[in-house]
């Protein structure tokens, strides 16, 4: 609370007009064995200094997203009667995860140059500046990116998600899926009128692995031959484990 | 239950994993082979990625193996001999196989070499074994009468003779040397133990009894998939201890049925069923690379340039 009181204090500097007020019923989601996935709440309200102008409607857009890497798309076809990847197109940077929540249809509340500018929806939010060279048809390639990945729920567009009262307070839940990647989730709140961006919050929830997953994790990667040797021996202990429980079973 | 796996970074049902193991370690306890060429695919299939599933499934053949050695080794099933010559040639192939795997990598479509291997090797293993193990039931049926005497043919004419006293056999170690190299280059290609492929071979290559195969193929499994293990922990970091355990409990208790329902059977049943599995798991893999997949798009991690 205190880092988001002290993130609007630096913000509040230059007047604006309106400005987003915002929290998360929580900044951290920790990944232990039984993770089944999170839910989040955002929530916040709109501090104005001047009266409300009365000529465009306040819309809210909400946007978390996960650690953005490197994609291979590949694309099968049809040679000497079987089915082969042919063409692969390389996505320099997609999230791992992205969810988009609105108060109203995005292309009616945002504008294509500010949606160029800030990357808020899903085509936008993936980087692929490569894959046009790469391929015919690049467009097919980004949008299997974004269809894979929203039939697992990583990508969501939660069109008219987002509840506005009075122009002021708003909130909305974001869903997070149990196949999640660990990093700094980017969380960003616009505030629009008449399509353009008046303001913009932002802010992280970390998903971390803790526990015994963060235990295994890193011997996995910083201590790799004592973690194979560990594999091998609890492999072999549980394999002669069995095989003495069956012969005190039926001798 | 869902469980969160640390490496494979996915949430899975941890019943469903437990079923997984036991299924395939009574196979793996009946026939001798490791279950990877079954597990491996059914483990795609519940959204392990490849290349974690590929490495656990090694790390979990190991445990079952094991278990399913100790129970064979009481038995005195297991040609500790024959199984040392096959694992030394089976070593010696692996490390060829990974240069192979590293090899056709940089040329691409290693994915499609992996399923046309499987289905080659599955169609033409499977075939064969069904054809001859139905024939085998069909003359017993018919005459009662007793399986042929063992012909000599070229593998006995072959030098540096050694007694295996186990499989009842005074042959040649060329040829069980050579198996071992041919099914370990296999084996690091397709990510399996290799079973499959050695139990036949060692029936009707080597020519030794079903019942001492199952055990001396499992006993050179633990090594082969052992080592297999240490290389993916190692060098991908794709070894997932909490995936592994899970399957590898499920896996032991398996084997352990497993291998007492095998030594309930007769050898042609044993043989016929393990070549009917093989057929099956042959005929899906066809049956992907021929069919229009409802998704023509697959994602993978970006290597970039």
């Amino acid at each position: 609370m205190i880092r988001v009181l002290l993130l609007l204090l630096t913000l509040a500097t230059p007047a604006f007009a309106e400005q987003v007020v915002a929290g998360l019923s929580r900044d951290e989601v920790a990944i232990t064995a039984n993770f089944d996935g999170s839910d989040i709440l955002i929530y916040g309200a709109v501090k104005r200094e001047t009266e409300l102008p009365s000529s465009e409607e306040l819309e809210v857009i909400i946007t978390v997203s996960g650690p953005r890497q490197p994609v291979t798309v590949r694309k099968k076809d049809r040679r000497f009667g079987i089915w082969v990847n042919t063409e692969a197109a390389a996505v320099d940077l997609a999230p791992s995860f992205y969810a988009v929540a609105t108060t109203a249809p995005l292309p009616d509340i945002l504008s294509h140059t500010e949606d160029l500018r800030h990357h808020v929806s899903i085509p936008r939010a993936i980087r692929a500046v490569g894959v046009a060279e790469e391929v015919e048809e690049p467009v097919d390639f980004t949008k299997a990116l974004i269809r894979i990945r929203g039939d697992k729920n990583l990508y969501q567009y939660l069109n008219s998600d987002v509840d506005l009262r009075d122009q002021t307070l708003f909130s909305t839940h974001i869903d997070l899926p149990a196949n999640l990647v660990e990093g700094p989730y980017e969380t960003r709140i616009f505030l629009t009128r008449g399509g353009e961006v008046v303001d913009r919050f932002d802010t992280v929830i970390d998903v971390n692995k803790v526990g015994l997953e963060r235990w295994i994790y890193d011997l996995a990667h910083d201590r790799p031959l004592v973690y194979g040797l560990l594999s091998l021996f609890i492999a072999i202990a549980a394999g002669w484990l069995a095989s003495a429980m069956f012969r005190v079973i039926r001798v | 239950m869902q469980i969160y796996l640390p490496i494979a970074e996915v949430s899975v049902n941890a019943f469903l994993l437990l079923g997984l193991g036991g299924l395939v370690g009574v196979l793996s306890g009946m026939f001798g082979v490791g279950g990877g060429f079954l597990m491996t695919p059914l483990l795609f299939f519940i959204g392990i990625p490849p290349a974690v599933a590929v490495a656990t499934e090694a790390n979990q053949i190991v445990a079952s193996s094991f278990s399913g050695v100790l129970a064979h080794l009481k038995r005195k099933t297991v040609d500790l001999k024959m199984g040392t010559v096959l694992l030394i040639g089976g070593l010696v192939g692996a490390a060829l196989g990974v240069q192979i795997f590293a090899a056709l990598r940089e040329i691409g479509q290693v994915d499609l070499l992996v399923r046309l291997c499987y289905v080659v090797f599955l169609g033409i293993i499977g075939g064969l074994m069904f054809l001859e193990s139905y024939r085998a039931i069909r003359r017993s049926k018919v005459q009662g009468a007793p399986a042929p005497r063992k012909k000599h043919t070229w593998v006995h004419a072959l030098p540096l003779k050694m007694k295996f006293r186990t499989s009842g056999l005074y042959i040649s170690v060329v040829p069980p040397v050579l198996v071992g190299v041919f099914v370990g280059i296999l084996a690091a290609i397709m990510g399996v133990g290799g079973g499959f492929i050695m139990v036949p071979a060692m029936i009707y290559l080597l020519g030794m009894p079903t019942k001492v195969v199952v055990g001396t193929s499992l006993f050179q499994i633990i090594f082969v998939t052992g080592f297999t293990t240490l290389m993916h922990a190692t060098t991908n970091y794709t070894v997932d201890m909490a995936l592994a355990v899970l399957l590898l409990v499920g896996g032991v208790i398996g084997a352990q049925i497993g291998t007492r329902i095998g030594t309930r059977m007769k050898a042609e049943q044993l043989r016929i069923l393990l070549s009917l599995m093989v057929l099956a798991v042959c005929f899906k893999l066809a049956l992907d690379l021929l069919i229009m997949p409802s998704e023509l798009y697959s994602l993978g991690a970006g290597a970039g340039h």
